[in-house]
């Protein structure tokens, strides 16, 4: 009989990563609370002081902070409805049958922007977005837009980046539902109608929605934890115009150096990162 | 039946995508090969004298041989250390039946989604009670958050697709659970577990803020350094690029042999 095992043993099995991932997941997420509650800067660290919940209740009232995750989910809104447009057009044209060579060194080429370290991103877009010797202006016919300087300019720029680097992994997710459609189904939707919209809304969109609900989950997730490719590139700026929230809790910890109130905004980021898991549970691992 | 017409513009399409994936690598890549001179010509150059001067004046005159093999350590020190925790109990939750299971699975899958600020605040001043800021140790353990979830759930699943009458025969002989696994379920599964290795490189390579906010000089990873030189007023472009390119090559080499196996390790196995 399956899963006839003593405790013991499934405790020598599972125990040491049990311990390992609470030992560097949990514990500092304690030590993060402890540090929540107290006033704690890294420039007066003879006054760390106990003050309650007095750091939770700056950040719920802090404007600073809802703005940086208002422009967390801006961003989502705007980078990730173009990912799933631009994402289902190259899965489409994937799909299509004929020209396998092709088609292979494409599928090739998608991985490499997914694979790319996030800061080298940053760093290229440093090299590529630059006002005077930038390509990107050589490209728009010579223009003079001053990508990095300008608020607006840079916001548009992390969106390009998170478009290019994301773009196709949306795109690899929908061609594997496109996949799961049974071949006899879709031919015979084909001899019904010419319409090749009718064959997705009502026979392909089926099998692509778990993977659109993936991408929906995951991009959120990642777009919380963007840090790497934007620091990089602004360090926030403009301003604070690029500055999503974990920049800003990087910022407010490390260059601020107030401890205490970042460990409250992480705290509180790891709330919603935790609702947004249990809601991918949720729709994805029924069965287990 | 297709028109040449319809034909045409899907290969232009094609070409299309291929070239927007490829081309900031092309200008990064020819950008390390230019001097300080050309690389801030307006407008930029497409033809030049490529020179290898930036790669060697940041491998061995700014050390950043130094960090790449830092990092190297690191990635490497972390994925094994994940795959030794790993495979254990990813062979519990395929084979055994135990409660909190699921409990368990929410937890290891959290930890993936989780910000690293959330953990960098508290593991820096940890770190630096404990005296561990810029050691190996440190960031090795700390990548654990986001590989040994990784690892577990992709073998796990590998496991499971390994028929159970195979245990059942070897345990009729005697084999303790422990045999088994290392025996017969670790031979079959050993397609998980390095595509498993691989993606905990990838992620522990690629990593940037753990390694900003938890090392200085001795323990610097590779990204760490290239971010280093962008400070400064005159900003060395080639050699910039030449670090990344460097930082870059191994894990697209990687990428494209699991390029298959990419997407499922994502969505942590949510499209297959």
């Amino acid at each position: 009989m399956r899963g006839q095992v003593s405790r013991k043993t499934i405790f020598g099995f599972i125990g040491p990563a049990v311990i390992g991932l609470a030992a560097v997941g949990i514990a500092p997420l304690l030590y993060a609370v402890w540090t929540s509650l107290h006033f704690y800067n890294l420039t007066k660290l003879k006054r760390v002081e106990f003050i309650g919940l007095d750091n939770y209740w700056t950040v719920l009232t802090d404007e600073v902070f809802w703005q940086a995750m208002g422009r967390t989910f801006f961003l989502l809104g705007t980078a990730l409805p173009l990912q799933i447009a631009f994402g289902l057009g190259i899965a489409l044209a994937l799909h299509q049958p004929g020209l396998t060579l092709l088609k292979t060194l494409c599928r090739l080429s998608l991985v490499l922007p997914m694979a790319t370290t996030y800061a080298v991103v940053g760093l290229l877009g440093q090299v590529m977005f630059n006002q005077k010797f930038g390509v990107v202006n050589q490209l728009l016919g010579g223009a003079d837009i001053n990508w990095i300087g300008d608020p607006e300019n840079a916001f548009t720029m992390i969106i390009f980046w998170d478009v290019w680097q994301w773009t196709p992994f949306v795109a690899l997710v929908l061609l594997a539902g496109l996949t799961m459609v049974p071949g006899e189904v879709e031919e015979a939707a084909r001899l019904e109608t010419k319409s090749k919209w009718t064959v997705l809304r009502y026979v392909q969109l089926p099998f692509l929605l778990p993977g659109l609900v993936a991408v929906l989950i995951l991009r959120t997730a990642d777009t919380l934890k963007l840090f790497d490719m934007v620091f990089t590139l602004t360090r926030g700026g403009p301003g604070s115009s690029t500055e999503f929230i974990s920049l800003m809790i990087q910022r407010v910890g490390f260059r601020g150096f107030d401890q205490g109130l970042a460990s409250a905004q992480a705290i509180i980021l790891l709330i919603i990162t935790i609702i947004l898991a249990q809601i991918y549970i949720r729709v994805f691992y029924k069965e287990v | 039946m297709m028109s040449t017409r319809s034909l045409w513009s899907q290969i232009l399409l094609l070409l299309v995508i291929i070239t927007v994936c490829v081309f900031p690598f092309y200008w990064m890549v020819t950008t390390s090969l230019k001097t300080q001179i050309v690389a801030l010509e307006a407008p930029p150059v497409w033809l030049f004298e490529p020179t290898l001067d930036n790669y060697r004046e940041a491998l061995f005159k700014d050390g950043v041989l130094r960090t790449l093999i830092n990092s190297l350590v690191v990635a490497i020190s972390t994925t094994l250390l994940a795959l030794f925790l790993g495979v254990p109990a990813a062979f519990a939750l395929a084979r055994f039946e135990f409660r909190g299971k699921r409990d368990l699975w929410f937890w290891f899958i959290t930890n993936r989604m989780v910000s690293p600020i959330v953990l960098a605040l508290p593991f820096f001043l940890i770190a630096r009670n404990l005296g561990l800021l810029d050691k190996h140790i440190t960031l090795i353990l700390i990548y654990l958050t986001f590989n040994l979830p990784i690892v577990i759930w992709i073998v796990t699943d590998q496991f499971r697709g390994i028929p159970y009458d195979l245990d059942e025969a070897a345990r009729l002989e005697g084999a303790s659970q422990f045999t088994i696994m290392r025996k017969i379920c670790l031979p079959l599964a050993i397609p998980g577990v390095a595509v498993s290795a691989i993606f905990s490189f990838i992620f522990s390579w690629n990593e940037l803020m753990f390694g900003l906010i938890l090392t200085r000089t001795d323990a610097k990873t590779a990204p760490a350094m290239a971010v280093s030189f962008m400070e400064g007023y005159n900003l060395p472009y080639g050699k910039i690029m030449a670090t990344s390119t460097l930082i870059v090559i191994p894990v697209l080499i990687f990428a494209l042999i699991a390029s298959k196996q990419l997407v499922r390790g994502l969505t942590m196995g949510a499209v297959k």
